[in-house]
């Protein structure tokens, strides 16, 4: 009897792999609650009946102006000024998905744009993008980042054009290595011998080769721009008060650590439990790209069934 | 005399090599120095040579995917051998190659319908399902199964992945194609597969195609001439029967007698030349003849002139060789030095 035998292709190989990982299983389904805590933040400040931006300075704050624990009427608490927690928490994952994922794309984007044009064009171009690669990437962020700020002001849209703008480089990088290689296959001169213009050359023979690489730095880029986020706003360059943030309201927290735990705890768990579900997504999906993890044969009728 | 399509006219190109000599000056390698030949249409032309003689970079340039280091190349009364990238454009529609390697030369990441689609899209021929339907049309011409429009290059065998390269470069009914070594990393079992159903689309098509091999038993099976390099020269040109029967040059002749023959009654009965040393390096080619070197047949003036390419002996002008002691019809390939 034979068994059929279907076509699949790398994606969806990746894809398999993927969904037979517990641990992806585990943060695609973290990532899922956070994205659903953010997106219905305006629902849970409603049922909570607490705006974020409201100060209950009678219920929220005990008669020598400490913050109340969490409880019946506050779920996570109140911070130093009598707002709700749980409201802040839940509208700070708004800021930092939207900086995660808009900065990463934007930096992954840039990248690898730069990556193929520098090794696709070669010679000059290229020693200019790789220079201006090493330059960004020796660039001290904190600094400049301060110095930025200082001219143009803290906001949502500075901090993500200035996160991308030092997360480009090492993506660049990584971009122009494949696509040098890449670039001397014999399918990339078969192309220019059908008349294919670089421009074709650059977007439908390369880039579906390095689509994989810059899916996982995408995923890996997120984690990292929500940390730089916080940082930002834990300066006071990000996220402007009273607009909440995790970076900020850490920042306010650190006056009240030794009397109210959960002001530093809540914001704190959802930052890294973010952080954490983003990279252990983001290694799985690059063990998922790569080839030599792959110990998967299915049978269509045989034990391993497709989920 | 049927009509000329490709001209090409002492073609050189030397590729810089990154070592420099004792004085700095930049050395070179050699690959094709002033080679000139004519394709004429609808006739298929095959190339052999031992690897790394030039072959395949006198085919690049011909069809100019490699600039060339000087001469000229003609198609259809053009010149090719200067115009920039996008003015070659309108000539990339009517000469196509088939490349050597099934595996390298299919992009892994694109679906066989999409490539076997660039042409059309390169040019701007056709889209939507009027492109499907062409494309479908050109997997079933080249033997391959329409229905596998949606699959990647990895779910094909050696010999499919040849015909998925063959249906590309013969997508825009081109006039010339150029196969290099298209049948040199294919099972023995799929070669004549592959050569017959090239054969059948050049009558089909009306295709004029340079046919590249190191292996003079596949270029007899498919070429009306033959031509003979030897380390960056054409050492010999002759329609294909006679160059078999007739070869001028010992290098020619050394070739021949390398060609496996079943019979081992024949096979013992035959000359068997076998070549002393290695070719020599093309970064500091030989003075005079550029086989001197190996040549049972060498004399004095073979190290300090080289001999041209020209009809020798009693042949037409279809036939030239270049060789200052060509082999007569039946002679021994040594010669007897004290007859001469």
């Amino acid at each position: 009897m034979s068994v059929p035998i279907r076509a699949r292709g790398p994606w969806q190989l990746a894809f398999e792999r993927l969904s037979r990982d517990r641990w992806a299983i585990a943060a695609v389904a973290a990532i899922g609650i956070i994205v659903a805590v953010a997106v219905f933040a305006p629902l849970i400040a409603r049922v909570v009946d607490h705006p974020p931006q409201a100060q209950y300075r009678d219920t929220g704050l005990s008669p020598s102006g400490i913050p109340v624990g969490p409880g019946r009427a506050f779920i996570l608490g109140t911070d130093g000024l009598g707002r709700d927690i749980l409201v802040r928490v839940a509208y700070g994952a708004r800021v930092s998905l939207v900086v995660g994922v808009l900065a990463s794309g934007l930096a992954v984007a840039f990248g690898a744009m730069v990556g193929i044009v520098a090794a696709w064009f070669g010679g000059a171009i290229d020693t200019i993008l790789s220079r201006l690669m090493d330059v960004v990437l020796s660039l001290p962020f904190l600094v400049f980042a301060l110095a930025l700020v200082a001219i143009v002001g803290p906001s949502l849209v500075v901090s993500i054009v200035v996160i991308a703008f030092f997360s480009w480089a090492s993506v660049g990088r990584v971009v122009r290595a494949q696509a040098l290689s890449i670039r001397e296959q014999e399918y990339i001169r078969a192309a220019r011998s059908l008349g294919a213009g670089s421009l074709r050359i650059m977007f439908v023979e390369i880039l579906p080769n390095v689509a994989a690489t810059l899916i996982v730095y995408a995923t890996l880029l997120i984690p990292s721009s929500i940390a730089f986020e916080a940082t930002m706003s834990f300066l006071g360059l990000g996220v402007v008060p009273p607009t909440p943030s995790w970076g900020n309201m850490l920042a306010d927290s650190i006056a009240f650590y030794k009397v109210a735990w959960w002001f530093v705890a809540f914001p704190g768990a959802a930052l890294v439990g973010t952080t954490l579900a983003f990279n252990i997504l983001g290694d799985s999906v690059r063990d998922a790209f790569d080839p030599r993890h792959d110990q998967t044969i299915v049978i269509a009728n045989g034990e391993e069934k497709k989920s | 005399m049927p009509e000329t399509l490709l001209q090409v006219e002492h073609l050189v190109k030397h590729f810089p090599v990154s070592a420099r000599d004792l004085f700095g000056g930049r050395q070179r390698v050699y690959a094709v120095d002033d080679v000139s030949l004519d394709v004429r249409r609808a006739e298929t032309l095959g190339l052999v040579g031992e690897t790394g003689c030039g072959k395949s970079t006198l085919a690049r340039c011909t069809i100019r995917l490699e600039s060339l280091t000087s001469g000229r190349v003609l198609f259809g009364g053009q010149d090719i051998s200067s115009l920039t990238d996008s003015a070659l454009r309108v000539y990339r529609r009517r000469m196509q190659m088939v490349f050597q390697d099934p595996y390298g030369s299919l992009n892994p990441r694109r679906r066989v319908g999409s490539i076997i689609a660039d042409p059309f899209e390169i040019h701007g021929l056709a889209s939507g399902t009027e492109l499907k339907r062409r494309v479908q049309d050109l997997m079933a011409l080249v033997g391959l199964n329409p229905e596998h429009y949606n699959r990647f290059p990895a779910q094909f065998s050696g010999g499919q992945r040849q015909r998925i390269g063959i249906a590309r470069a013969i997508a825009l009914r081109p006039d010339l194609l150029v196969c290099d070594e298209p049948v040199s990393a294919l099972d023995v079992s799929v070669r004549a597969q592959i050569l017959n159903l090239l054969r059948e689309l050049q009558k089909e098509l009306r295709l004029t195609m340079i046919f590249i091999s190191h292996d003079l038993s596949v270029v007899r099976h498919v070429s009306d001439r033959i031509a003979v390099m030897y380390l960056g020269k054409m050492v010999e040109i002759a329609p294909s029967a006679d160059l078999f029967e007739h070869a001028r040059h010992p290098y020619t002749r050394a070739l021949l007698s390398a060609i496996p023959i079943p019979d081992p009654d024949l096979d013992s009965r035959r000359e068997q030349i076998i070549l002393a040393g290695d070719p020599p390096s093309p970064i500091e080619p030989p003075p005079g003849c550029r086989f001197h070197p190996r040549c049972p047949r060498v004399d004095s003036i073979c190290a300090s002139d080289e001999p041209a390419l020209i009809s020798r002996l009693a042949d037409t002008r279809e036939h030239l060789a270049a060789c200052h002691f060509p082999v007569a019809d039946g002679e021994a390939l040594v010669r007897d030095k004290g007859a001469s």
